[in-house]
C-alpha cells in the first residue's frame, strides 16, 4: 500500500513537472507547479518530515504559487486571448537535459552512498526549534534580514512612482 | 522502492525538467518556474540524505528551510524586476530584453 502511494506521488510529481516545462499556457504550468510542489510534500511526508511538509505546502504553495500567478496575469495584456509562451531550441534543450539526466543517473548508482542504521527521528519540529535558536541562530538571524531587504526591495522595485 | 536511490532519481529528474524549462522557455516567469523546480530538486535531496545517512541531527532539514526562505526572496525580487521590465519593454520575453547588448 504504501510502495503503491510513493509511486503515484513520484509519477504525480514527475509528470506535472514535465507539464510545468512544456506547457504552452502559462497558467496551465502555474496549475501543474501546484501538483508539483503538493506531490514534493508528499515525499517530504514520506521521509518523515512532516514540519517541512507543512512548511512547503504554505510557503510554496501559499506564498510563492500565488506570487508567480499574480505574476502571469500583470505581465499579460488583456487583449491578447491565450497567455502564451513559445519555445525556443527544443530539441537543444532536450539533447543538454538528457545528457545531464543520465550523467546524474550515472553517479547515482555508481556512488557507494554512506547508509545509516535506519534511525529515524520521529519528532522534527521540537529539534528544528532547538537547533535554530542554538547552533543555527546567527544565519537563522542573517535570513531573516535578507528576506525583510528583499520584501522592502521587491515593493519599492513594484511600485508606482 | 522506499530507499535513498528511488529519492536521488527523482530529485535528478526534477533538475534536468528545470534546466530543460530554464534553456527552452522565453517567457521570464516560466523561467522563474523552471528556477523552482530545480530548488526543489535539492530540497528532495538534502532531505533524502538526512533521512537514510543514519543521522541522528535534522541539519538536512534546517539547510531546507534556508533554500524554502530563499526561494521565497528570490522569487518577490524576480517578480518585481519582470514587471519593471513588462512596464518598460512591453513584453516579457527574454530575448527582446537585449537593450544592453553591445
Amino acid at each position: 500500500m504504501g510502495e503503491l502511494v510513493f509511486l503515484g506521488i513520484a509519477l504525480l510529481v514527475i509528470f506535472s513537472a514535465i507539464a510545468v516545462v512544456i506547457s504552452p499556457n502559462l497558467v496551465h504550468s502555474a496549475v501543474a507547479l501546484l501538483f508539483t510542489l503538493f506531490g514534493v510534500a508528499g515525499l517530504y511526508i514520506f521521509l518523515y518530515a512532516d514540519f517541512l511538509a507543512a512548511t512547503q505546502v504554505v510557503v510554496y504553495v501559499g506564498g510563492i504559487l500565488v506570487l508567480i500567478i499574480f505574476g502571469v496575469m500583470l505581465t499579460n495584456k488583456i487583449d491578447t486571448p491565450s497567455i502564451a509562451s513559445s519555445s525556443s531550441n527544443q530539441l537543444i534543450g532536450a539533447f543538454v537535459s538528457l545528457l545531464l539526466f543520465a550523467f546524474q543517473l550515472g553517479v547515482i548508482f555508481k556512488t557507494n552512498w554512506p547508509v545509516g542504521d535506519g534511525t529515524v527521528v520521529e519528532d522534527t519540529v521540537r529539534p528544528i526549534g532547538r537547533m535554530l535558536l542554538t547552533e543555527y541562530l546567527l544565519p537563522f538571524e542573517v535570513v531573516s534580514i535578507l528576506l525583510l531587504g528583499a520584501l522592502i526591495g521587491a515593493a519599492t522595485l513594484s511600485r508606482k512612482d | 522502492m522506499n530507499s535513498l536511490e528511488s529519492y536521488l532519481v527523482i530529485s535528478s529528474i526534477l533538475f534536468s525538467l528545470g534546466i530543460f524549462g530554464i534553456v527552452t522557455r522565453r517567457n521570464a516567469i516560466a523561467i522563474l518556474m523552471g528556477i523552482e523546480l530545480i530548488l526543489n530538486s535539492a530540497n528532495i535531496n538534502f532531505v533524502a540524505f538526512n533521512r537514510f545517512g543514519g543521522m541522528q541531527k535534522l541539519d538536512g532539514h534546517i539547510f531546507t528551510i534556508f533554500v524554502i526562505v530563499l526561494a521565497a526572496a528570490e522569487a518577490a525580487v524576480a517578480l518585481a524586476i519582470i514587471i519593471n521590465l513588462f512596464k518598460n519593454a512591453g513584453s516579457v520575453d527574454v530575448d527582446e530584453a537585449n537593450t544592453l547588448k553591445g
